[in-house]
Formats: C-alpha cells, sequence, structure tokens
C-alpha cells in the first residue's frame, strides 16, 4: 500500500488533488482512499490531505503516520522542516515545489539518507501555463514522474471531467509540464 | 440464489454514497437541515432534486426538529421519509425521535457520528447516537463508506416491513467516512427500485370507526384515523409492550434482508448483526463499532503474523442489540477488549454495558476490559491498538482489572 501525504495552505486544493489522485486510481481498478486533514477549513493556514492506494481493498482508517510520499505545493511551507519531514522513512519520497535544486532543498531541510528529493517550479508553471499560481495539478505531474502510481491518461480524463474546456486543458499542459522538468536528487 | 449483479464502481465519500443511497431508493420525501460532517449529504440530495433526477420532495426547515417533525407528517401520510444530521442535530430532534418510533412509522435517518458538545467539536465519537439509543429507533453502525450505502437500502426495507414498523438510523463515522473518498460499488437504480420497491402501507380493521372495512394505516382523509393521540395508564403500557415485540420481530428481517442484499450485491457483512474476522482459534478478541474495527483488521493480521491468536468483532448492529449471538461467541475467548468510542459519564462506555448484561451469570464468560477512546474525534493509531490488543492479552494472565481503562488521552 502507498500513503501520501499533501502539505498545502487552506484554499490551494490539496484535498482536491488527493481526490483526483484517488479518482483516477479507482477508475485503473485499483483501491484507493482520499481525506483531507480532519478540522475546518482554513484558507491560509497550513492544511494536509491524504491518499492510500492499494491493489486490495483498503480497511484502515486511522490517519497516515509514515507516508511513503510527502508532497509540499507550497514552498513557504518549508519553513516548519519538522511538520513537512514527519514520518518519511528511507526509501520515501519528497517532493517540493520549489524553484531550488534537491540538493538545496535536502540541506535546508536536514533530509535524511535514502529519502529521495524532487523538485520542481510549479509555481512558475502554473503562472505561464494558466495565468494563476495553483500548484496543486502540476504537482500531479510531478508525481507521476517521482511514482507513476496512475498512468498520465487516467489523471488527464479526471481533470477534464472536473474542468470541462479550456481550463481543464491548462491544467494539463501544466500537469505534462511538470512531469517533463522534475528533477531529483 | 439470485445472480450478484453487476455494478458501477465510484469513488465516493461516505457522505456521497449515502446521497446515491437515497436516490436510488425512490423516497418520497426529504427533510433535513445542514450540520457539519453530514451537510454533504443533503447538499447532494437536494442537488438531484433540483437537477430533476428524483421525483422527490425536498422539504426545507428551520431546525433538526422539524427536519424530523416533517418527516413524521410524511411517513404518517404513508411516504418514504429520509433525513440525516449529526450531533447537536440529533439532540434537537431528542422529543421527535421518541414519537417516530412510537408512531411506528418507518423513516430512515442518517446519522454521521459527531461529538456532542461543549466545547464545540465537529468530529467523531459515538455519544450523539448512544444518547439516543432508547428511543426505539434500530441502529446500524457501519464500517465505511461501502456499508453505509449498502445500509441505507436495507434501513428502508427493514423498517417497511410490517412485522417491524420501526425507524432505523444508519451511522458512519464523522470525517473517518463521511469525508474520506474510497471505491464504492453502486447496484443499477432498477436493482435498487426492484429490491425496495414502493412503500407498501399495512391495512388494518378499526371497526369502531370504519367497520368491516380494512382501511390503510395512515392518514388518509378518506379513511380517517388518529396517530399519537392522548395515551395514558389505560394504553400506553401495551403500545410500549408492542414496541418492544416489534424491536423483538426485527432480529429475524434485519437478517433476512441483509441475506437478500447480499444475494444481489455479493456484499455482506458477518451475519447482519455481527462480523468476525479471524476468530476461530483466538484466544483474545477486540470488539467494538464503526470504522475503528477496519483499522482493527489489519492489526489482527500483524499480530497473528507475529504468531499471536487474536481476533475481532465488529458490532453492526446495535438495537436491536445482537445479545445471543454475541453471548455464544464471546465464551470462546479467555478475554475480550472492548473499544468504546462514547461513554456513560459516571459508569462504563455503552458497549461494554451492554455486553455485561448479556454475559452476566454466563458459566465461561471471558475476562473483560473496557477501552474508552477516540472521543471528539483523537484518532485511534494503529500503534495504540496493537497495545490495546497486547493488555487484553496480558489480561489472560493478570487478569481484567482495572477494567476501565482511558486509551489515547493526556
Amino acid at each position: 500500500m502507498l500513503e501520501i501525504r499533501w502539505h498545502g495552505r487552506g484554499g490551494q486544493g490539496v484535498w482536491s488533488a488527493s481526490i483526483l489522485l484517488a479518482t483516477a486510481a479507482i477508475r485503473t481498478g485499483k483501491y484507493a482512499q482520499s481525506f483531507p486533514e480532519f478540522g475546518p477549513e482554513r484558507t491560509g493556514a497550513p492544511v494536509q490531505a491524504y491518499n492510500r492506494i492499494d491493489d486490495k481493498p483498503i480497511v484502515i482508517h486511522s490517519n497516515i503516520y509514515e507516508p511513503d510520499i510527502v508532497i509540499v505545493i507550497d514552498p513557504t511551507l518549508l519553513e516548519n522542516a519538522k511538520a513537512i519531514l514527519s514520518g518519511i522513512e528511507p526509501g520515501g519520497h519528497l517532493l517540493v515545489n520549489t524553484p531550488e535544486s534537491p540538493d538545496q532543498i535536502r540541506k535546508k531541510l536536514e533530509v535524511p539518507e535514502g529519502v529521495r528529493v524532487w523538485t520542481v517550479d510549479a509555481t512558475t508553471i502554473a503562472l505561464e501555463e494558466m495565468g494563476r499560481a495553483i500548484t496543486n495539478t502540476p504537482m500531479l505531474g510531478a508525481l507521476l514522474k517521482a511514482v507513476p502510481v496512475v498512468p498520465l491518461d487516467a489523471i488527464k480524463t479526471v481533470v477534464r471531467e472536473r474542468w470541462p474546456g479550456e481550463v481543464g486543458e491548462k491544467n494539463i499542459r501544466a500537469i505534462e509540464r511538470a512531469l517533463k522538468e522534475v528533477k531529483s536528487g | 440464489m439470485q445472480k450478484v449483479v453487476k455494478q458501477r464502481m465510484m469513488a465516493l465519500n461516505g457522505d456521497e454514497a449515502v446521497a446515491w443511497a437515497v436516490k436510488q431508493s425512490n423516497v418520497d420525501v426529504v427533510s433535513a437541515y445542514p450540520i457539519t460532517p453530514q451537510t454533504l449529504i443533503v447538499e447532494r440530495i437536494s442537488e438531484f432534486v433540483h437537477n430533476g433526477e428524483v421525483d422527490m420532495e425536498f422539504i426545507k426547515v428551520e431546525s433538526e426538529h422539524s427536519a424530523l417533525s416533517a418527516c413524521v407528517g410524511a411517513a404518517a401520510a404513508g411516504a418514504r421519509a429520509f433525513t440525516a444530521t449529526a450531533a447537536n442535530g440529533l439532540q434537537l430532534m431528542f422529543e421527535i425521535l421518541y414519537i417516530t418510533a412510537s408512531l411506528r412509522l418507518p423513516v430512515v435517518m442518517v446519522v454521521v457520528n459527531r461529538a456532542p458538545s461543549g466545547p464545540i467539536n465537529i468530529h467523531c465519537d459515538h455519544n450523539d447516537t448512544m444518547g439516543a439509543r432508547d428511543s426505539g429507533w434500530i441502529q446500524i453502525y457501519t464500517e465505511d463508506a461501502q456499508e453505509a450505502y449498502d445500509s441505507t437500502i436495507q434501513a428502508f426495507k427493514i423498517s417497511e416491513n410490517p412485522e417491524v414498523l420501526l425507524p432505523t438510523m444508519v451511522t458512519l463515522d464523522g470525517f473517518f467516512i463521511s469525508h474520506t473518498l474510497q471505491n464504492v460499488s453502486l447496484l443499477p437504480d432498477e436493482v435498487v427500485h426492484e429490491f425496495l420497491g414502493v412503500r407498501k402501507v399495512p391495512k388494518i380493521k378499526v371497526p369502531e370507526i370504519h367497520g368491516d372495512k380494512e382501511v390503510p394505516l395512515m392518514l388518509n382523509p378518506r379513511y380517517p384515523l388518529t396517530f399519537g393521540p392522548l395515551d395514558l395508564f389505560d394504553y400506553y403500557f401495551e403500545h410500549k409492550r408492542q414496541q418492544i415485540e416489534a424491536m423483538m420481530r426485527a432480529y429475524k428481517v434485519i437478517e433476512e434482508v441483509h441475506r437478500e442484499y447480499a444475494e444481489i450485491s455479493g456484499r455482506s457483512y458477518g451475519d447482519g448483526f455481527i462480523e468476525p474476522y479471524r476468530i476461530d482459534d483466538a484466544d483474545v478478541v477486540v470488539v467494538g463499532l464503526g470504522s475503528t474495527m477496519g483499522t482493527t483488521k489489519t492489526i489482527v493480521d500483524e499480530l497473528r503474523e507475529e504468531g499471536k491468536k487474536v481476533g475481532s468483532i465488529r458490532v453492526r448492529v446495535f438495537r436491536p442489540f445482537p445479545r445471543e449471538r454475541l453471548k455464544k461467541v464471546l465464551c470462546n475467548f479467555d478475554a475480550v477488549g472492548v473499544l468504546d468510542r462514547g461513554i456513560s459519564f459516571g459508569h462504563y462506555g455503552q458497549l461494554y454495558t451492554d455486553l455485561c448484561a448479556t454475559l452476566y451469570g454466563v458459566k465461561d464468560a471471558p475476562a473483560m476490559i473496557d477501552f474508552v477512546y477516540g472521543l471528539g474525534g483523537r484518532d485511534m493509531p494503529p500503534k495504540l491498538l496493537k497495545k490495546i490488543f497486547e493488555e487484553v492479552l496480558e489480561a489472560r494472565v493478570k487478569g481484567p482489572e482495572p477494567v476501565f481503562r482511558i486509551k489515547g488521552v493526556r
């Protein structure tokens, strides 16, 4: 079973991203969960969302304490390295939206050995492709490069359902660019 | 036996799954008032109504007291009625809960379990529905969104059975289930329609008013009847006795409806009342309600790999309480840990109390410990569950004292 924790700020769409991912996984015959950090929605405050994805039915209903993948969609959250790195173990992946390199992030956050760091400038991609700094969908593209949890086409399908027309196509362009541009270290 | 039908796999959270069940169940009247974490249910239903996807009357009201009152009126007029609420909303309905059950109206209500105020909390515990356990409603506690969907459909068939005619409360854990999206298989609309049919109102004879004619047991101007009039020491007690007996008859109906549904859907939850997991050669088991029991299964698997003989039993139907089943099964174990996400202040958790009453005087009754956990949505982490199992295993040697243990609290 794969467990994912998304970090963002209220209103940036971490829950939406986790819903898109889980829906795409379910459509491709997998079992999945998506849930928000349980609490009232607070615009601008640090919030988290979660995914579980597996090939068999998922019966666990507790919070996620040891994620395999941590995704940070807002670089201003990196100040709280403790929250970002909580529970992540060697073999895990840390994906960050930042113009910095994976090495810079590894040093800055003191990422443990064995955790693979991935970075992508999702904010710039979002601004260029969508005209708004919406980084949740591009980070889905980065995720698919780091760990191909679901096929890109499955993500495209659910994005087009969620935002039919031009908005969906812009999101897809941002997703595809992030998938190409994400770097690991 | 019927063939399992082909189903549609959807990605839905618990609230949405319930809304879909209601959409497919040919419900005539929905009246509800929004309250977190139930709001999504009525939001989705109102969208279905607005889009013309259902032939349903959605009555907007100013409070939960009115929401359930509207359902009472609708059900008394022969309609299939549904409402949903949580915590404080359920408490505001309290007066009408008893009235619904006493008037023998087959209203179905989904309660998304939320800790009652105060201090104000929107997260899960079971103290809201436990407070309503004596109101005369059938209570079904579900483990995940799929079961919430399945149980909501089953609830109409159970409640409307002429042998039962009691309201049913289906519960799901706030946020843990209500806001968690997962795989949910939906039956085709026509299969649900066929399973439930339209509500049939039983016919009765009231010779004093209607002579030999059989009249429908409903509010109908052609055949006037009175529901819920003054009923003092002359007949009130007889009506209560009928409620007691109806609950007893519900055992068989709940089991039958669960079995019939399993044949169509391919899904069953134990025998409909209790869901045992890997108990065959178990020395100890943990018993509980709701979503935590899914997590418990994963811990049972882990401990089994370590060679420990442990299992779990989820109590799905809390009223009528499956006492005969539990009495029979629990005597097979040395020790039993009871998980209570609720507390009767000044006593124990509600499930523990009922299990004690069930096992009183029974030869070979197991040592039993009450673990109160998770109030106000406090998570039950896998590690804590593991520790609870270890304490239950220890009780085999050391005995169950202290029998009351609060877990995951500062």
